[in-house]
């Protein structure tokens, strides 16, 4: 597994169905972080040389790197902070607004 | 150590080990956790007291760790380290690090003792502090790590008071006082100062401890993509320092490069909007004189 992911978690229906020690499965997520958003960060892959810097300062973990040396979102767990388009030396990446977004 | 590679942005490895978390936008924390599980890799074991990192990576039935993790208790991740240090020692996996991320609160006042017995130990652990300067999970109350003039809800700015009293607690070199085999100062806006010492503190045979400046958007009231370059600007005008403690001697790894940057940082942040002339004058004495001491005693 490269990172936490979304699994299918059935609520328990009876005081009996919950686990009984204080422990649970790691990378185990049930909820997707998408609708923090009011902005939405989209990289101009022309512009983007493939420092990473976004990558590394994503508090998030929503960058990753393609196998063109750019960056992709996942914008299902991006909150929208800003912090990528902030920082990048090249303004490659521009916060839009997430209605006007296409 | 000059043999070692060192990881960057480029090379370091593709899992996120602290992903899907509920931290707030910007968080600097959760950042500071996520760099530091990248560096140390899957055979870590965590333990998290009270705090924001443990609020928003456990909430049940959610886990955002990939690794191993636990909550510890508040005043107990130091001797909660120690013991899973001896437990995998006496299993015998030796190739694994045991790392700690307590916030300030749970560092500099709640944690402190248990903290100072695991150094005492010399235990092979890693105990991350990451100091947002105030208690943030519970609604941003002063912590001993909260600087002068800083509003927070128990130390609020008014007409009698401007904010918290007294001035952060000097943590870094209490712990180096222990004689500690590392002891680090970093910030999320020096990313790979950071790296680079928890690199070091990964190969360090006994107890090493990172304190890593961490921006708070919503306690500091900064606006979220400001969070990295903040953190930045706080060790550029001096708020901060970046300093080593290895080998029984101090150094201080980025000089005062903008001090009259200070005021202009200050009031970029809403919980220092209300300080005067006067207050922003205490808070430069008060700087002045740490990095007199400082490039007297270490530089």
């Amino acid at each position: 597994m490269l990172k936490p992911e979304i699994k299918n978690y059935v609520t328990p229906k009876h005081i009996r169905d919950y686990p009984t020690g204080p422990s649970f499965e790691a990378g185990h997520l049930v909820s997707i972080n998408a609708g923090w958003r009011t902005f939405k960060p989209v990289v101009d892959i022309n512009v983007c040389t493939g420092c990473y810097q976004c990558y590394l300062l994503c508090s998030d973990g929503a960058i990753s790197k393609t196998d063109n040396k750019k960056i992709e979102f996942d914008y299902s767990f991006c909150k929208g902070c800003g912090v990528c388009a902030h920082e990048c030396s090249f303004n490659a990446i521009s916060m839009v607004k997430e209605e006007l977004a296409k | 150590m000059v043999d070692i590679k060192k990881i960057t942005a480029k090379n370091m490895t593709d899992k996120e080990f602290f992903f899907g978390h509920k931290a707030c936008a910007g968080c600097g924390g959760s950042l500071a956790v996520r760099l530091a599980m990248k560096v140390f890799g899957e055979k870590t074991f965590a333990a998290l007291p009270a705090g924001c990192m443990s609020a928003v990576g456990f909430i049940f039935p959610q886990m955002a760790f990939l690794n191993n993790a636990i909550i510890s208790t508040f005043p107990g991740t130091g001797s909660m380290l120690s013991g899973m240090r001896a437990g995998l020692d006496a299993l015998g996996f030796h190739d694994t690090h045991v790392v700690g991320f307590a916030g300030d609160g749970g560092t500099a006042d709640i944690g402190l003792q248990a903290l100072s017995g695991a150094i005492d130990r010399r235990d092979r652990i890693i105990y991350i502090c990451y100091d947002n300067e105030a208690y943030m999970n519970t609604g941003v109350q002063k912590s001993g790590l909260t600087p002068y003039g800083t509003k927070t809800t128990t130390s609020p700015a008014g007409k009698n008071l401007s904010g918290a009293v007294t001035h952060k607690k000097n943590l870094f070199e209490i712990i180096a006082a222990h004689d500690i085999a590392y002891a680090a100062t970093a910030s999320v806006g020096y990313p790979q100062d950071y790296l680079n010492k928890l690199s070091k503190a990964a190969r360090v045979k006994g107890t090493s401890y990172i304190h890593i400046y961490a921006t708070c958007p919503t306690g500091w009231g900064i606006s979220t993509e400001t969070s990295v370059s903040l953190a930045k600007e706080a060790v550029d005008c001096g708020l901060w320092y970046l300093a080593e403690y290895e080998n029984s001697t101090f150094k201080i790894n980025r000089k005062l490069t903008k001090p009259e940057l200070l005021k202009e940082h200050l009031l970029k942040q809403g919980r220092f909007k209300h300080l005067k002339d006067e207050d922003i004058k205490v808070i430069e004495s008060e700087r002045d004189r740490k990095w007199a001491q400082m490039m007297e005693k270490w530089g």
